[in-house]
């Protein structure tokens, strides 16, 4: 069952989260429509994380609705199911399997979720990784590779599924600085593709140029959510001002 | 005192007999103590405390109290009660090397039911969370991320556990049975010389465990090729 296209792909409506009794997530409200760019910033601990795994079901929302593509996460595996087959993730700790080759980790989950055979599989496989601009790597084991290359890798394994949506949560935060253009290349491509993304990032040069709208999280909040060129030449509230001071700084 | 060096080299083939009781022990004894140790992991992990507590219970006991006492109470023990005598197990109990290879496996599934736990706590849990967000099940996660890390992680310490299990081997002498030492046992008795015999058995002993340790070296090798940056 797919929403026609005026409807938001994400929908979140009055979501919290608690972990025990601290609230991470409070009353977010949250729409993307196919083919948008959100890039997520804010302070360490602010929640950004929590919010985009609990699009995936990573972590469970203690209330409100989200809704991806008409699909409602509700407890049912089958919603779940759904659900993670139209969202790719990438992680800061990229989490490529150590002990498959690069071809294997791509290949894995085409087989098992998807059903799909070994070959074509591979020639799936193969398609992203010369698309993430890697293609000679992929008979090596994922420590054989730079933490750029390994991104990349990850970022292909995720759109391998074909998904409809890809979330990244601090994609560059654990690269050495020479890498990090690398990957946001690969980034900025997929942009220019239309997928829907949500990215959450402090490279603001990122935002600036790829996103459609800046979200500033703070204490579990959105505080601020505007078009790039407002959000970084006229923030409206003070929490904004000073993390992008901050940021900015340095 | 003299030290004989004609009875050795008469006595060690006698015990080399001997060895293939002591490979029964050992490799009977892993394989039914591996099943066990799977068994009691998978209860462990399962999130559900009617598994979990027994298992705990289980793994408490047996870790608890000496292998000797172990095999005693089987031997010793079991034979007192009617419904033991009358059950399927009885051919097998009634059986010294039977005892044994029980006490052996009960013992050896709970200590290496918590060497395979090590492994499994080990395994990154991002790992998960990427298969997770890849749509795998939490069976094709324990089957395809789980368990090849979780084995990699655990080998050096299972394998410490099988050459342990190899000398508590050697314990089955005391229930008559004669495996290398229990026919090292009756030679001592024979000819009053047990230096001689007690130190060629320690040697082959440590021969035994010199081929084990190699062996479990080179699977560690093999399923620690991707843990190594040069391929
Ligand atoms: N599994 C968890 N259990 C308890 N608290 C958590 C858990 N995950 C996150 N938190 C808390 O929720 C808050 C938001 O975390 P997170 O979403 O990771 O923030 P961010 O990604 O913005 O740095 C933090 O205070 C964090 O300590
Ligand atoms: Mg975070």
């Amino acid at each position: 069952m797919s929403a026609s296209d005026a409807d938001p792909l994400i929908q979140m409506q009055n979501v919290d989260k608690f972990f025990g009794d601290f609230q991470a997530l409070k009353n977010i409200n949250l729409e993307v429509h196919r083919g948008e760019r959100i890039v997520v910033c804010g302070p360490s601990g602010s929640g950004k994380s929590t919010m985009i795994r609990c699009i995936n079901r990573l972590e469970e929302h203690s209330a409100g609705r989200i809704i991806i593509d008409g699909n409602e996460l509700t407890d049912k595996v089958k919603d779940i199911d759904a659900v993670r087959r139209e969202v790719g993730m990438v992680f800061q700790s990229f989490n490529l399997f150590p002990h498959m080759t690069i071809a294997k980790n791509l290949m894995i989950a085409q087989q098992l979720v998807r059903k799909t055979p070994k070959g074509q599989a591979r020639e799936i496989a193969m398609h992203y990784l010369e698309r993430v601009k890697i293609p000679e790597q992929a008979d090596k084991y994922p420590i054989q590779l730079s933490g750029g290359q390994q991104q990349r890798v990850a970022i292909a394994r995720a759109l391998c599924m074909q998904p409809e949506i890809m979330l990244f949560d601090e994609p560059t935060s654990a690269l050495d600085p020479e890498m990090i253009s690398e990957v946001l290349d690969v980034m900025i491509d997929l942009a220019n593709d239309g997928m829907t993304m949500i990215v959450v990032t402090h490279e603001m040069g990122f935002a600036r140029s790829v996103a459609d709208r800046v979200i500033f999280m703070d204490a579990g909040e959105i505080v601020e959510e505007a078009k790039p060129e407002e959000f970084f030449d006229n923030p409206v509230h003070e929490r904004t001002k000073l993390f992008l001071s901050q940021i900015l700084a340095h | 005192m003299s030290f004989d060096l004609y009875l050795i080299v008469e006595s060690v083939p006698l015990m080399l007999s001997g060895i293939g009781i002591t490979l029964k022990l050992l490799v009977i004894s892993a394989f039914l103590g591996l099943l066990l140790a799977i068994l009691l992991l998978l209860m462990r992990i399962s999130g559900k405390w009617y598994l979990d507590w027994p298992a705990q219970v289980y793994i408490y006991v047996f870790r608890g109290t000496p292998i000797l006492v172990q095999i005693f109470i089987v031997y010793y023990g079991f034979p007192q009660f009617e419904f033991i005598r009358d059950s399927i197990f009885w051919p097998i109990l009634r059986e010294p090397a039977g005892c044994a290879i029980v006490a052996l496996s009960l013992n050896t599934g709970a200590y290496v039911s918590e060497i395979l736990r090590g492994g499994v706590l080990g395994v990154g849990k991002g790992l998960l969370e990427a298969g997770s967000a890849l749509g795998m099940s939490a069976r094709q996660k324990f089957i395809y991320i789980t368990t090849p890390i979780a084995v990699r992680l655990a080998l050096p310490a299972y394998s410490n556990d099988v050459i342990s299990l190899l000398k508590s081997t050697a314990l089955a002498s005391t229930i008559t049975i004669a495996d290398m030492t229990g026919i090292a046992r009756t030679i001592v008795a024979e000819t009053y010389a047990p230096y001689e015999i007690f130190i060629s058995m320690a040697i082959i002993y440590m021969a035994f465990t010199w081929v084990l340790q190699k062996s479990f070296g080179l699977i560690e090798g093999y399923l620690g090729r991707y843990a190594k940056r040069e391929a």
